[in-house]
């Protein structure tokens, strides 16, 4: 009995074909299909691919069942669309394996470096600390602060961590000592909202920072020198967001509900992006993981993190290289979240128009995060829910609802299969994106959880929240 | 008589301290002068000490409590505590069955008013049963009792279904079927007799309206206080209680 045959011609996601046309049986498996298409990129190891037909519909078990699914015509070429998946995969967080105490207030922020070696939190008790991995324990306590300390920052070679407090002040750590780098850097005149790295490829010596402001402006500090470089003045009301991107812009938002467009070389705006109802509380770039790791690669980690090696040159090569391959050939996306419920996808480089407004949520946005591959986009709202999203067209995708109360932040690992949730109903929730379901709840904490971070490799989840306990989580 | 010079004598002291505080002069005044300055010193000290525990000074070390990530900021966050007692407070209103409604005072309506005497009996003597004179709703699955037993009769020439509802804040009325009627301020038996006077809390169908509460349940019912008179003019004008 002949098994119905059809013409396939693959496709990459940007549209350029592979090959020829392919006379395929109707049902061939995803593995086949995958064998066949790592033959033709003529790549040295096979790489995991995902297929789409139509641009939609995923080829899960075989292509009979899409076709037949979507109804096409067998008689014409069918355009099936391929995704290299990372080779990777980071397995999901099960356990708590140890809670540390040591802040006697809440924990305000936490952050692993770009390796995934050091943990640095900061807390309401104005002390930022450094926590040992491999042993789980106390490394440093930081006092520096007069009040608490609302974000943290690492620089992208993980030498430096810059922590800002609610009077305004910012100063530099060194993780290996916990002593105090240089001087505390002050000059803002309200609180510390958001501090932000330049990245890695535009220069290796991870000298300059930017950070946000209640009093409306941002500024630009010489780490080196410890003063203050720039001071980029427009926005009318509280900073909320400040981001460095790849190409040398500087991707601002408030609470006046815009997001402005900067120049980072010599301070001057670009763009105002217009469109939001209420206060634009977060932003997030297409390429902000491949700018948090610099040249940390995920694939090549080992089970004990280490410090980056290489000379200088070395680093931005790599870190280039990375930020390249992630970016492809459009430029930064960046997407917004408000206090109007809505989210914007803006290709603020080139446009002053947004590319798609997406609605849904029924409370305000607290946080959005383009996933670690760029092709989704992640979105926590007070809502309880946290909605998917298509990164490159902004489409709506799903819904992962399970908490019972707002969500606060969220963390995709660096595969960009899993998402970790923090809410204030004081559980963690890991979501599988390819099922769109609850991978594995993680309660523990006695009370809201206010930080969440997944370490670039993929290892280690880290929270803390108002108990004042800083949990960790493995498989 | 010994009190009141005593305290005349201590009254006038202060004069003359200070007389002689003037007249000294020598070394003797340099000597009082430098005890009394001395003196004043440590009376001045005391008062600051009194005034500075009277006054709440602002302790500037210690760091504020309720501590908040930045995006938690500039937000009101209603403390649990205030929501649980928010929570007690309805839950005592409901009780007592106080609501904050447009009409608190109403007239109460008498029985001479609302009801109406039927006499009965072969020599129509006897005086039992009673008519409602006064709009009434009665439920979808009414029947009477068996005539000749009923003795409050609710004559169907008044009973309405509806009523026009008006959204205080929209300023729009709608015609909204009645649920029931909550609470007749006059008498709890004209609330289980369902009697509609002025005042009366009703509970009305507002799924028309397409109302949602903020977990996504939509609104089915609602109060309102009626707000005329609806033996007079025929219909029951209402405003929602939101």
């Amino acid at each position: 009995m002949d098994v119905e045959r059809l013409l396939i011609q693959f496709q990459d996601e940007n549209g350029e074909i592979l090959g020829s046309p392919f006379d395929v049986p109707l049902d061939i498996t995803q593995d086949k299909l995958q064998l066949v298409c790592n033959a033709l990129l003529q790549k040295e190891e096979p790489v995991p691919l995902a297929f789409f037909v139509q641009g939609e519909m995923e080829v899960v078990s075989s292509l009979g069942t899409c076709v037949k699914a979507l109804g096409v015509e067998t008689e014409q070429v069918l355009p099936v669309v391929y995704q290299p998946q990372a080779l990777f995969r980071v397995r999901a967080v099960t356990r708590c394996t140890s809670t540390l105490q040591g802040h006697t207030e809440a924990v305000i922020s936490v952050a692993f470096s770009p390796t995934g070696k050091y943990l640095a939190s900061g807390s309401g008790d104005t002390t930022v600390r450094f926590w040992d991995l491999t042993t789980e324990t106390p490394h440093h306590t930081s006092r520096g602060h007069t009040h608490w300390v609302l974000s943290i920052a690492w620089s992208p070679d993980g030498k430096k961590l810059a922590s800002g407090c609610k009077n305004s002040q910012i100063c530099l750590w060194d993780p290996v000592t916990g002593a105090q780098i240089g001087r505390t850097l002050t000059g803002h005149t309200k609180w510390i909202t958001w501090l932000c790295w330049e990245p890695l490829h535009l220069n290796p010596e991870c000298r300059y920072l930017a950070s946000s402001s209640k009093d409306g402006s941002i500024r630009i500090w010489d780490t080196v020198l410890g003063r203050c470089e720039k001071i980029l003045t427009g926005h009318t009301q509280s900073v909320t967001c400040v981001k460095w991107g790849g190409d040398g812009l500087l991707y601002t938002s408030s609470q006046d509900r815009t997001v402005k467009v900067w120049r980072a070389k010599d301070g001057v705006q670009c763009r105002t992006l217009q469109g939001h109802a209420h206060w634009v509380n977060t932003l997030a770039l297409s390429t902000d993981h491949v700018l948090r790791t610099g040249a940390f690669e995920p694939a090549n980690a080992t089970v004990n993190p280490q410090d980056l090696t290489g000379s200088l040159e070395e680093l931005k090569e790599k870190a280039l290289e990375r930020y390249n391959k992630v970016r492809g050939s459009a430029p930064e996306r960046l997407v917004s979240g408000s206090d109007d419920f809505t989210l914007f996808l803006w290709n603020p480089a080139q446009d002053k128009k947004p590319l798609a407004r997406m609605t849904g949520h029924s409370a305000l946005v607290n946080e959005v995060l383009f996933s670690p591959d760029t092709r989704l986009l992640a979105s926590a709202s007070f809502d309880k829910s946290v909605k998917i999203w298509d990164g490159r067209t902004g489409k709506y995708l799903m819904s992962l609802r399970g908490h019972v109360a707002s969500v606060y932040q969220i963390a995709w690992s660096a595969d960009s299969r899993l998402l970790v949730s923090g809410s204030s109903d004081s559980t963690l929730k890991v979501w599988d994106i390819k099922s769109g379901k609850l991978n594995m709840d993680l309660p523990g904490h006695a009370d809201e959880v206010y930080a969440v971070d997944w370490s670039p490799d993929g290892q280690r989840v880290a929270s803390g929240g108002k108990d004042k306990c800083l949990r960790i989580w493995r498989r | 008589d010994h009190h009141e010079r005593k305290r005349k004598k201590e009254s006038r002291e202060a004069h003359e301290r200070s007389h002689k505080a003037k007249k000294m002069i020598g070394l003797k005044a340099k000597l009082y002068h430098k005890q009394r300055h001395a003196e004043k010193i440590q009376m001045k000290k005391t008062i600051k000490m009194h005034e500075q525990r009277k006054t709440k000074q602002k302790n500037d070390d210690k760091t504020p409590e309720g501590a908040v990530p930045a995006y938690l900021l500039d937000r009101e966050g209603q403390s649990r505590a205030k929501v649980l007692s928010n929570m007690i407070k309805q839950k005592r209103k409901e009780k007592a069955g106080k609501w904050e409604v447009p009409l608190p005072k109403v007239r109460a309506q008498g029985e001479t008013e609302v009801l109406k005497v039927i006499r009965t009996g072969k020599r129509q003597k006897k005086a039992w049963k009673r008519m409602v004179t006064k709009v009434c709703f009665v439920g979808d699955g009414f029947t009477r009792k068996p005539p000749k037993y009923e003795r409050f009769i609710r004559p169907t020439g008044l009973r309405f279904k509806k009523a026009h509802v008006t959204h205080p804040e929209l300023k729009a009325t709608f015609c909204l079927p009645i649920l029931g009627v909550k609470k007749n301020p006059s008498s709890p038996l004209y609330t289980s007799l369902g009697v509609i006077t002025k005042g009366t809390v009703i509970e009305v169908n507002v799924s028309e309206l397409g109302l949602v509460t903020q977990g996504g349940k939509v609104i089915w019912g609602k109060y309102a206080q009626v707000t005329n008179n609806p033996e007079n003019d025929g219909c029951i004008n209402a405003v929602l209680l939101v």
